[in-house]
């Protein structure tokens, strides 16, 4: 019987090495827990037909002694990275048969690594929501609490690791979808530096702001899947060569966390500023100083998102259009089947943000929505470069709420984006932010807070992080 | 926005909307604009933003990659001959 809730990469690669339990064995406990609890949570939306063949292959590796840190290890990935011969539907009915015709990098390098790649998992479609609600294959469900939301749009994957289903899993970012769920599940969620992870073979939503994002239960499950996949890719022409991410080694001793007070003045649920308050503090008692920054375009970042991010969602999602793979939907002339296709193969929220994204980008409207939007993300991203000067970290609650009840926010949109209020500066400006539990609420649901990081300074989020995890 | 101009979207979208559709996007619309409209309170300049990003372009070559063929034509709604068949356009 292996104690998967304590479970972490480093154990089960010793474990493995020295025989405990073979590569089918570790896989069988987490498909135990998956016949049992998968129907009520709704995490993963197909377990694959070869994972024993995954699972063999892995065990050659240990034979072999060519076993790497994530060989055999049990991963779940989010239903929008493409796995060859694997079906991969972002959500949507629009693609709800789509095979992937090749390996996304992210997978190329798991499968290389000998990873075992157990499922895809539930999401809101083409990534866009803050609770797996606007999935078309139905709602995920918090193990912490089942008549709660998971967060999103990386519900399932955070399900999936959390329930006890995987041990780690992917999800991919635009703002906040996996910083976010992490917090609604008590999880470690990792938004990389854009430009860390290529994006090579992920359905894209928004092409400057996506990232492929870790969940573990620790912060060095997070740092180890991290740092597999973290490499140049030609293939993904915003991923960063390598001799561009050298960052300055900070100095060692006390560090500086700056916290930008301003930004949540109000709009944040009591307890989740009571927690975050409280884990200051905790800093504070370990020889971090705590100082107020001030971050004025910052304020401007959720707003400014929600016009760049569906400008690019229009254009990409332009490429749905029933003709050459996914549904299809007769029509008199090519107009008609555009139209038809895409009318019923996108959900409610996808259509919303196509509109949008079209509304933004059009004749008239142009400067004053995109293009001012365009300007105010470059002054966040000024602003963060700045004060980043005086500080190595910024922290600020991951979300500001706690997971709320299934069939909330979804009558009113606006609601919904305020999930997602402080993941935008990370995402605007490009730079690498964690999420990381910080306690339970009166009702124990999870709470969370967040730091972000200079771009490629990935390494400060872990020793912050892993600091909170002894003092926390 | 009014009802019109969410047929427009729509027309350029090439998306079908039901009319209940339309009215309940347009009241989406009108309280997502409300809240995105909070820029125009940023103070920012006139000038353009020159984008910190470049073309990234590479060379190309020749190397076998394993594409199926099969698997993209099976996806094909309709084929002939492994041709993707298509309405016509003119």
């Amino acid at each position: 019987m292996i104690d998967l809730g304590i479970l972490t990469i480093e154990k089960a690669h010793q474990a493995l090495t020295e025989g405990v339990f073979s590569c089918q064995e570790l896989l069988d406990e987490y498909l135990k827990v998956i016949r049992e609890k998968n129907k009520e949570l709704n995490a993963y939306l197909e377990v694959y037909g070869d994972i024993a063949e995954q699972a063999a292959q892995a065990q050659k590796k240990f034979k072999e002694s060519t076993a790497e840190l994530l060989t055999g290890i049990p991963f779940a990935i989010k239903d929008n990275i493409l796995f060859s011969g694997h079906t991969a539907s972002a959500g949507s009915k629009i693609l709800e048969n789509y095979k992937a015709p090749y390996d996304s990098f992210v997978i190329r390098e798991l499968k290389k690594a000998g990873a075992v790649i157990i499922g895809r998992t539930n999401m809101d479609e083409f990534a866009m929501g803050s609770s797996t609600q606007t999935s078309a294959y139905g709602v995920a469900r918090n193990p912490h609490d089942p008549s709660r939301v998971p967060g999103g749009s990386s519900g399932g994957s955070a399900v999936a690791v959390a329930a006890g289903m995987a041990l780690v899993s992917l999800g991919t970012e635009t703002c906040g979808s996996v910083r976010e769920p992490a917090a609604f599940c008590g999880l470690v969620g990792l938004k990389p530096t854009y430009g860390a992870v290529s994006r090579n073979g992920i359905i894209a939503m928004g092409n400057s702001l996506d990232q492929v994002s870790p969940f573990g239960k620790t912060v060095r499950d997070a740092e180890i899947v991290f740092r597999t996949l973290s490499q140049y890719d030609p293939e993904d022409s915003t991923s960063v060569p390598e001799k561009l991410r050298k960052i300055k080694k900070s100095e060692l001793g006390p560090k500086v966390i700056g916290v930008p007070w301003h930004l949540f003045e109000k709009g944040v649920d009591s307890e989740v500023m009571a927690n975050f308050k409280e884990s200051m503090e905790k800093f504070k008692k370990s020889d971090y100083e705590i100082r107020d920054i001030e971050l004025p375009f910052s304020k401007y970042s959720l707003a400014a998102y929600y016009i760049i991010m569906p400008a690019e969602v229009s254009t990409n999602l332009s490429r749905f259009d029933g003709i050459r793979y996914g549904l299809h939907k007769e029509g008199k002339n090519l107009m008609e089947v555009y139209k038809k296709s895409r009318g019923r193969g996108f959900g409610e929220e996808a259509r919303r943000r196509i509109l949008l994204g079209t509304y933004v980008l059009s004749h008239g409207y142009y400067d004053a929505y995109y293009n001012k939007a365009v300007k105010i993300r470059d002054q966040i991203k000024k602003e963060i470069r700045e004060a980043f000067k005086t500080v190595d970290l910024i922290a600020t609650p991951t979300a500001p709420m706690l997971p709320f009840k299934i069939g909330e926010k979804m009558d009113d949109p606006v609601a919904m984006y305020l999930c997602d209020l402080f993941s935008a500066p990370a995402n605007l400006s490009g730079v690498p932010s964690i999420a990381l539990p910080s306690g339970l609420s009166k009702n124990n649901l999870p709470l969370s807070i967040q730091f972000m990081a200079p771009a490629f300074a990935e390494e400060v989020l872990f020793e912050a992080g892993k600091k909170f995890e002894e003092i926390r | 926005m009014n009802i019109e101009d969410v047929e427009k979207l729509a027309e350029l979208a090439r998306i079908e909307l039901s009319a209940d559709e339309k009215k309940s996007l347009l009241k989406d619309f009108d309280s997502i604009l409300a809240y995105v409209d909070t820029i125009k309170g940023a103070e920012i300049g006139d000038g353009d933003v020159k984008p910190d990003l470049y073309n990234v372009w590479r060379e190309d070559w020749v190397e076998p990659r394993e594409f199926s063929r099969e698997s993209i034509v099976g996806q094909f709604p309709e084929e002939e001959a492994g041709y993707l068949k298509v309405k016509k356009i003119l």
